[in-house]
């Protein structure tokens, strides 16, 4: 075995081939750029090599750099990660040269499956299912029309040099492909100035499913399973989950088949993954082979009990896989969600910065452990795990030179209901501050009744949240029990403040059983009757809501059982009450005596201030520029000033036709967020 | 006998009515509470004990003589805030629009001069349209009895002003005079002369909120230290500071129970000190990692920020918390922040709270502006009220402390008890190719020898350990552990006892 392995990447995926190496009894090397002096994969690897300055392509894809310090280290192999020159050729070709073991496929292979028409023709070839189509040039609408018939309908007519939907026509019967060809044609010589047009089958209801493949040098292939992605935004996976809902064993295993032999057909060998496409009709597509670990391969690890670094490394230094497609067993259901730096609030607008708080749900295995590659025994019920693969640590930073990716968290258990609560009570426990972050709608995602039954394409995201994301609305039954817990917290923190010293003896506050919780709206009165093992909450229907847990004031999380269920909050102060964060809910709630809450209702609802009027600044920064002058008329889209984040110019435009009033901020002034720069008339 | 019993509740009943019902529904038609509704959310549940209920003007002018509801325009007493006593006023601008006449003015000295006597915090709920006009001078009288009052009492027990509506002309001293002015936004002003008279006397078109509302007085003029969404905010906020101050000035501030590990550890303040020592970070973050439960009650947030001021707890006992803030003017000293923190030293000082100072400034501001406004006596002022504060003093130095501001923040040099650094501080004159400029002024025109002095000036002066040296620094602390140092150190001054020289009173320059 290798005595020594680098690592050419960052972030949590070097992370995770250290822990993996080290396990092996490895020595690990990493690379690092000058944003990454202090980043979590330095500090774990036994020795890290500074590679540059921060931007990858003056660090972590110069071929030359990561070489250079390949050799200073003395790596017998390299582990590539994924992204950066994980699919480079060239990078695996100056490997070889170098006599370094590439963790990874063939050159070959990495060529073959690089170019996206090449692999095309290499999957039909090995009897791959790919989208069927026609790439000639079509005459006439009769043919056209013949063309359809062949391929199936529905198809779609799309124009050679088309893009952004014009000149693209869906059609589903033998008339429209008659219009549709028509029209398409007659839109593409108008925008185009080029009226060719193809036909290719129209994926109908698409999802997102990929199958793992894992080959070694010496003939032998097998899949893992598949994994299921389709929910993404914008191509960017956020939500992956393995197995699919939506397979069964015969799609499975045809799918699982045809990817081993496409693997086969380019003499693959390591763990690699065939991207497919998959209609609502179980029909499968050929998208792309991915040849390097995927960013979700957690997930099958987790259902398979298979360590993908593990056999990467060992077929990497050339030692045959050791089980068959036999040994392979799919054991309960794992789902991975993706936390980015990214402001769900702010239409998921990059968010950089220093990690106030990371403190991520404690990582546990209580089903069956993987103890050598392979799970013991069977899963018990009520068992489950949570992993978080992770590249940062509290006090650390997220720059904005790499991928805003922070976290993979991952749960398991015996089944998808069961994966997904605990996904819904981890993502709840995962305290993250200082930056904008996804964590609501990864919340929102896991409750949302399609997701929940299975039910998804990849168009989820654009299709559930058109308008973007603007938090959560929780049902009445969820506000119930919040406000339960957060009457016998509230309670708790009065009593503590009523044993300051200092206090007349004899005449202490006596704090009252009666409150009223008011939260997203609503208010409920509730009688609170503490004891040994928690409180009782009584509703004013009669209902009895019984609290227990170990919160103190001052704890940011309390894990709250409420009849029996588990209730997990972020707790924040606000005056009066809590800033309670559950569920992707972000509630202000108010804890009231009832004469305090009958003096709230008195005062005024204020509207929050009308900011159409007015720049604000969307990020903390420095202005770099202001373009106008008070009195200017700005047009929709002129630039008004500029705002350096993090080095990083952003210029913010105007939204609309305005006259400048005031300006508030200069050059060289530094603004929070929602800072006013400039004012409208 | 049962009807005279009737009588007193008849009479109370009367007393409670204060303006009517129509005034109250005006009152409440604004956005604010009655006096007394206020009082009942400002106090414990049940715990207020009114004084001077039954108090009628004995005014004869302007047929005043027709009209003398019972409490006139205030109501006093006494009552707790979690079991500890305070005293209250608060103006009913329902009777009279609150205006302050002669009894008004003694039943408010009546409560102060028991508070004084009986050792407890005077807040007082400020709702007035200012001098009772029908009673002239002897409205004016009583102004000037209750500012003798709140200048008698300043030091001996804490003084807390809410506005909850107008404050104008004369009557703004009395809150100018105590310790603390909190403001509800959008329904309280003050100012000494209002809109009208402005436009009169200056031709200046201002509005009243322009003019003195709570963004005027947190932000611009400093006069107010708080300000909170509507009255139900502001009396819990109030009742949140009271929480944190002594009763008065004999007695250490109050401790309370707390659920925080006093050696708790947090390793992310290993990172906090950006690796560019021109890039600024939250000081903020510090402060609520090093309080217990992470709770900071701020003074004067939206005024001079770069500067911060305000109380945490450590071991459930009071503190109050002076940091330089980098991410404003870089953290640097000006007229308005060594004013704001002089005041909250000094206020700290009179009432045994001990102080904590972080410490990141890169010096005083420079310019004409401040020089001009007297930069030099205000920068004294903050000086002064660190040497002469006589309570435990802990100063934390996490990264620059240049020239004179470095002596101002709490150093060794003026009876500090415990000075630590952090391993990223850097203790000089001023930052090192500042220095080195003027050290090697020949070769000013050489980039690259200024360059290596600079080098040099940085190895041997951008540290803590030349201060360490000289012993200016007690101990070089890790970051992680400034929780559980700062917490031990002023556990070990809980008995610490240093007396100034007897003076009548020091001249400190105003």
């Amino acid at each position: 075995m290798f005595k020594k392995i680098l690592i050419a990447n960052r972030g949590e995926i070097a992370c995770r081939v250290i822990k993996t190496a080290r396990k092996m009894g490895i020595q690990t090397v990493a690379i690092y750029s000058d944003a990454d002096r202090q980043a979590l994969h330095v500090q774990m690897a036994d020795e890290a090599i500074h590679i540059g300055p921060p931007p990858a392509n003056q660090s972590y894809i110069v071929i030359d750099k990561v070489m250079a310090a390949i050799k200073e280290s003395g790596a017998e192999a390299v582990h590539p990660g994924y992204g950066f020159l994980s699919e480079n050729p060239k990078f695996a070709q100056a490997l070889e040269a170098a006599g370094v073991a590439f963790v990874g496929p063939p050159v070959k292979a990495i060529e073959a499956m690089g170019d996206k028409i090449t692999s095309k023709k290499i999957a039909q070839e090995a009897g791959v299912s790919t989208v069927p189509g026609y790439m000639g040039l079509i005459e006439d609408a009769e043919e056209a029309v013949k063309i359809s018939n062949q391929i199936g309908y529905p198809v779609m007519i799309k124009a050679s040099a088309g893009g952004g939907g014009k000149g693209m026509r869906i059609a589903w019967n033998d008339t429209e492909a008659r219009e549709g060809f028509q029209s398409s044609k007659n839109e593409a010589a108008n925008s185009f100035g080029d009226d060719r047009i193809f036909i290719e089958k129209f994926v109908t209801q698409p999802r997102h499913i990929e199958i793992q493949v894992l080959c070694d040098a010496h003939g032998n292939g097998i899949y893992l399973g598949e994994r299921e992605c389709s929910i993404q935004r914008r191509n960017q996976k956020v939500v992956e989950e393995a197995p699919s809902p939506f397979l069964d064993e015969a799609t499975r295993k045809a799918m699982g088949e045809q990817a081993v032999a496409l693997a086969k057909a380019v003499g693959y060998a390591s763990a690699g993954t065939v991207e497919f496409i998959v209609d609502g009709q179980k029909n499968f597509y050929f998208l792309e082979m991915n040849t390097r670990l995927q960013v979700e391969h957690p997930v099958t690890e987790l259902i398979t009990g298979v360590d993908l670094v593990e056999q990467m490394i060992r077929v990497a230094n050339g030692e045959p896989l050791t089980m068959t497609q036999d040994d392979v067993k799919l054991t309960g259901w794992a789902i991975e969600n993706r936390l980015y730096a990214e402001d769900p609030y702010r239409n998921f607008l990059p968010s950089i910065g220093r990690l106030i708080r990371y403190r991520p749900p404690e990582e546990m295995a209580s089903g069956p452990l993987l103890v050598n590659g392979k799970w013991q025994g069977e899963a018990p019920e009520g068992g489950h795990a949570v992993r978080n693969d992770t590249g940062v640590y509290e006090g650390g930073e997220i720059s904005m030179y790499y991928d805003p990716m922070i976290a993979k968290l991952c749960t398991w258990a015996p089944t998808r209901a069961e994966a997904i609560e605990h996904m819904r009570n981890a993502l709840d426990g995962f305290e993250l501050e200082g930056i904008g972050h996804n964590l609501p709608f990864l919340s929102a995602v896991m409750d949302h009744p399609k997701f929940v039954s299975g039910d998804m394409t990849t168009a989820f995201i654009a299709e559930e949240y058109p308008e973007g994301f603007d938090g959560v609305d929780l049902p009445v039954e969820a506000l119930r029990k919040i406000a339960a817990s957060a009457a016998a917290m509230y309670r708790v923190a009065e009593i503590r403040r009523t044993r300051i010293s200092g206090r007349m003896d004899n005449h202490e506050r006596k704090v009252g059983e009666d409150w009223v919780v008011s939260l997203q709206g609503e208010s409920f009165p509730v009688t609170v009757k503490a004891d040994q093992g928690g409180s009782s909450v009584a509703f004013e229907d009669g209902a009895v809501l019984r609290v227990a847990s170990g919160w103190t004031p001052g704890d940011q999380l309390a894990e709250i059982d409420v009849d029996g269920g588990k209730l997990v909050l972020k707790v924040g102060k606000i005056s009066g009450g809590f800033r309670l964060r559950t569920r992707g809910a972000d509630l202000k709630v108010h804890v009231r005596t009832p004469r305090a809450a009958e003096l709230a209702a008195l005062m005024p609802e204020k509207l929050p201030p009308d900011t159409s009027k007015l720049l604000l600044c969307p990020m903390p920064g420095l202005i770099v520029k202001v373009n106008v002058e008070v009195g200017d008329e700005v047009q929709e889209g002129q630039p008004l000033c500029t705002v350096e984040a993090m080095k990083m110019e952003n210029i913010l435009r105007a939204e609309k036709k305005a006259i400048v009033s005031k300006i508030n901020a200069a050059a060289g002034d530094s603004l929070a967020v929602d800072d006013v720069i400039m004012e409208f008339e | 006998m049962k009807d005279i019993l009737t009588e007193l509740e008849n009479r109370r009943e009367r007393a409670r009515e204060g303006g009517g019902q129509r005034r109250i529904d005006a009152q409440h038609g604004r956005g604010k509470l009655t006096a007394r509704e206020r009082i009942e959310l400002l106090l414990d549940e049940g715990s207020f004990e009114e004084f001077d209920m039954f108090v009628a003007h004995r005014c004869t002018d302007f047929g005043m003589e027709q009209d003398r509801p019972y409490g006139d325009g205030v109501v006093t007493g006494w009552g707790t805030v979690n079991g500890r006593m305070v005293y209250v006023f608060s103006q009913d601008f329902t009777v009279f629009g609150g205006s302050l006449s002669e009894t008004h003015a003694q039943k408010i000295c009546k409560i102060m001069d028991m508070a004084v006597q009986n050792g407890a915090p005077v807040i007082g709920l400020n709702d007035s349209g200012g001098a009772r006009i029908q009673e002239g001078v002897a409205s004016l009288a009583g102004y000037a009895d209750v500012f003798q009052r709140n200048i008698m009492a300043s030091g001996v027990v804490p003084q807390i002003s809410v506005i909850m509506g107008p404050c104008a002309g004369g009557a703004v001293y009395s809150p100018a005079m105590t310790d603390f002015i909190f403001m509800v936004k959008d329904t309280s002003y003050m100012f000494v002369t209002g809109p009208d008279v402005v436009k009169t006397v200056t031709n200046e078109v201002v509005t009243a909120e322009e003019l003195g509302g709570a963004s005027t007085h947190t932000k611009k003029s400093s006069v107010a230290d708080g300000a909170f969404e509507n009255d139900v905010e502001a009396l819990a906020e109030v009742r949140r500071l009271v929480d944190f101050l002594p009763l008065n000035n004999r007695e250490k501030p109050p401790v309370r129970p707390f659920f925080d590990e006093p050696g708790r550890i947090d390793n992310s303040l290993d990172t906090l000190i950006p690796e560019n020592a021109n890039t600024p970070y939250d000081m903020k973050e510090l402060i609520l990692k090093v309080a217990d439960e992470g709770d900071f009650y701020e003074i004067q947030q939206e005024h001079a920020k770069n500067i911060i001021t305000g109380f945490m707890r450590l071991e459930g006992q009071t503190v109050g918390v002076v940091a330089n803030q980098p991410m404003v003017l870089a953290g640097c000293l000006d007229i308005d922040s060594s004013k704001k923190a002089a005041r909250f030293v000094r206020f700290c000082d009179c009432f045994e709270i001990p102080i904590l100072t972080f410490v990141d400034v890169p010096g005083f501001l420079p310019g004409t502006t401040q020089e001009y406004g007297g930069v030099i006596k205000h920068g004294a002022k903050l000086l002064f009220a660190y040497g002469e504060a006589t309570v435990p003093k802990v100063t934390v130095i996490t990264r620059k402390a240049y020239g004179g501001a470095y002596d101002v923040m709490a150093s060794k040099h003026l009876r500090g008890d415990f000075n630590y650094a952090w391993p990223t501080a850097e203790i000089a004159v001023m930052g090192a190719k500042g220095a080195t400029e003027i050290i090697y002024r020949a070769d000013l025109g050489d980039a690259e020898k200024i360059a290596q002095h600079t080098r040099v000036y940085e190895d041997r002066f951008a540290n803590p350990f030349v201060a360490a040296e000289r012993g200016f620094i007690d101990e070089v602390i890790m970051p992680h552990s400034t929780r559980r140092r700062v917490c031990r150190a002023f556990a070990s001054l809980r008995n610490k006892k240093l007396e100034n020289p007897w003076k009548k009173h020091n001249n400190i320059p105003l």
